[in-house]
């Protein structure tokens, strides 16, 4: 999917401070039934976020205006279980472009490289500072410079640096993604298919 | 360097890569690709935008499985998304030439179940789903694990998909296993000791006279629950057990090619001397009949155990009381005689034949408790066919349980087979997050002799005092 260009990100964040989110909080199976890949924002942590018969659930930090912005802020372990790249979908068609949680899981952390999402791990020393700062003011900004692999909290001026391989960084700031990659070397995939024992 | 000892994970790894790419993923080549109705759908529309096509169609294989009712599979599907997410996986795959194993066919099931029994998973393959529990396939010395919407894209356009090269762990577990404890006890146990996340960035190897022991049905759920600890995937080197399994299956190869393929398996071993960057070893005389008592599956403990307080766990306290909260249970209490209302029997990890022989062990000659609803769910067509042929549909029967039809079910509630807001059920699948079994619903992991103990007393039993 062509996506757009990442490369510096200024907001304010949106705390979430529960470990294990899984993927099924994220967005539960009863909302993928959908073919497409737009509209699962709407769903975006359904449970948490609606009562059964679909009244927003007032405790539930989305349905709190006074926080809002591009970045979510997890806690530990963010984005276990499923593979569903849905749950990376529902998380950019809300309007997130960048996680940041102390540790992310495997799948989803590809996922959200290849849609778009920049999931940036930061220690979980940081990962209290930028709690610190939102409950301090729900206005703190922040500033992910993909360019530099640094993030900010801009009050303080406090900084850290995540890692990312190259070529996914390299995709990010330019809008690439793996597909086109792969497109330019079918050549070589058919030489290699060739010799394969089955 | 080819003298160099190296793991099985290494071996089969290192024969995939097409290209390697200077501080970024290898280029990593896909054998086999199994697709389902609901993560295919925007790969298929992804390729239509970018007027590619798929490169080798005869590399994927399509079922129908996550969005498919249970009962009356023979009449048209009633709700209008599921069925559109049908017919797409049908037109898709009769567009591009993909074999598909829709609804009704009798091949037909859960997609890391028919793959095994159709011969489809080989060792020293590499096989990708987009469906987390792609492990499963690792039971037979295949790197297997389960990929996003995106990457399936991917593997239709080029077989290929980007892939860091993950760590390397292996888990050894050594001795016999008691009375009552089955490969399902074994993974909970695994994943209680290393949490959800212990093996995130790892892919794991299972060793030790455990795992040599065990069937490929048990081997298959072992696998399956790699991923419930964060890995990547499991493997474990495949030997008689695993020969035995695949001789004769429908696609396995046949003649010259199966001697050809039976001299390549055979060097699919971790070589002595290899390395791996973390290992673990336990004792089987350690682990008990397990069941868990949280909302993710590290959250489990020997059964007669009693919950542990928030002080004896890893991890935050409030997150461990919002989990409490949710299961409604309290610290310290026992989980024997907590009473159940459903029981689920199925799921790609313990959907195959030996789990429903384990099951009707202990439900035969008894019944099926009143306040318990049951939902007995074969992984397959061909599972199901061997269910009555094996006589166990009558045990069933005879106890007051009805078998329904194959697919994942309760396992991920999509379709009706979903467990009402506040009920707790004991469940043979592997995920008991919040609302997985439907909004609200309670889940207890279990293996299938646990959930026979529940189903037939009507609330938690060991096993053992029934066998
Ligand atoms: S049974 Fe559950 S885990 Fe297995 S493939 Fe189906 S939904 Fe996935």
């Amino acid at each position: 999917m062509a996506y757009d260009k990442f490369t510096l990100l200024r907001s304010t964040a949106v705390p979430l401070p529960i470990e294990n989110v899984d993927t099924d909080q994220i967005i539960p199976a009863r909302f993928l039934k959908a073919t497409k890949r737009e509209g699962f924002g709407d769903n975006l942590f359904r449970d948490w976020r609606y009562n059964g018969d679909d009244t927003p659930k007032a405790d539930f930090v989305l349905n709190n205006p006074i926080y809002k912005g591009k970045i979510l802020v997890g806690g530990h372990n963010f984005g276990s279980g499923s593979s569903r790249e849905h749950a990376a979908w529902a998380i950019y068609d809300y309007g997130f472009r960048c996680v940041v949680s102390s540790f992310f899981a495997d799948i989803f952390k590809g996922n959200s490289l290849n849609i778009g999402i920049l999931p940036v791990q930061v220690s979980a020393e940081f990962l209290d500072k930028i709690f610190l700062a939102i409950e301090a003011d729900p206005n703190a900004e922040f500033e992910v410079n993909l360019e530099e692999q640094t993030i900010t909290i801009v009050s303080s001026g406090e900084s850290e640096s995540f890692d990312i391989n190259g070529y996914k960084k390299h995709n990010m700031i330019n809008g690439f993604d793996d597909i086109d990659y792969l497109q330019a070397m079918k050549g070589e995939i058919k030489e290699f298919e060739a010799e394969r024992i089955y | 360097m080819s003298n160099q000892a190296s793991t099985l994970f290494d071996k089969v790894w290192d024969a995939h890569v097409v290209r390697k790419i200077a501080d970024g993923p290898d280029v990593f080549f896909i054998d086999r690709h199994f697709i389902h109705e609901v993560t295919s759908p925007v790969a298929f529309l992804g390729l239509e935008s970018r007027n590619i096509g798929v490169m080798y169609p005869e590399r994927t294989f399509a079922t129908a499985d996550h969005n498919t009712p249970t009962i009356n599979q023979h009449l048209p599907v009633q709700d209008a998304l599921s069925a559109n997410q049908l017919k797409a996986l049908e037109t898709n795959s009769a567009k591009y030439g993909i074999s598909h194993w829709g609804l009704g066919h009798a091949r037909n099931g859960i997609v890391h179940v028919v793959g095994p029994e159709n011969g489809i998973t080989l060792p020293g393959m590499t096989i990708v789903c987009g469906d987390s529990h792609t492990s499963t396939h690792g039971a037979f010395g295949a790197i297997a694990f389960g990929i996003g919407t995106s990457e399936v894209e991917m593997v239709l356009s080029s077989q290929c998909i980007m892939q860091p090269k993950p760590k390397k762990m292996r888990v050894n577990v050594n001795g016999t296993l008691g009375k009552g404890v089955t490969p399902k006890d074994v993974t909970l146990y695994i994943i209680s000791k290393l949490t959800t996340a212990g093996a995130t960035g790892y892919f794991v190897e299972y060793a030790g006279d455990v795992f040599r022991n065990m069937s490929m049905e048990g081997r298959m759920t072992v696998c399956n629950m790699s991923i419930e600890m964060g890995a990547r995937g499991g493997m474990i080197a495949p030997d008689e057990t695993t020969f035995a399994y695949i001789n004769g299956r429908d696609q396995a190869p046949k003649g010259e090619k199966w001697d050809e393929a039976l001299a390549y398996w055979k060097t699919l071993k971790t070589d002595e001397g290899a390395t791996f960057d973390k290992e673990y070893t336990f004792d089987a005389a350690d682990i008990e009949p397990m069941i868990t008592y949280g909302t993710n599956p590290g959250m489990g403990q020997g059964i007669s155990r009693n919950i542990p307080t928030s002080e004896q766990v890893e991890g935050g306290k409030s997150t461990y009381d919002k989990s409490l909260a949710y299961m409604g249970f309290h610290e310290n209490e026992s989980m024997l005689g907590k009473k159940i209302d459903y029981v689920f029997i199925g799921s790609c990890t313990n959907g195959r034949i030996e789990d429903f022989r384990a099951f009707a062990s202990i439900v035969k000659g008894r019944k099926k408790a009143d306040n318990v609803t049951a939902w007995v769910v074969p992984g397959s067509h061909i599972v199901e066919a061997q269910i009555k042929e094996e006589g166990i549909l009558d045990i069933l029967t005879e106890a007051g349980f009805e078998l329904r039809q194959p697919g994942c079910s309760a396992c991920l509630a999509m379709n009706d087979d979903k467990i009402p807001a506040g009920k707790y059920a004991v469940s043979t699948s592997n995920r008991n997050f919040e609302g997985r079994q439907g909004p609200g619903a309670r889940t207890l992991l279990a293996s299938p002799l646990v959930a026979a103990a529940a189903a037939v007393t009507g609330v938690v039993t060991d096993p053992r005092d029934l066998l």
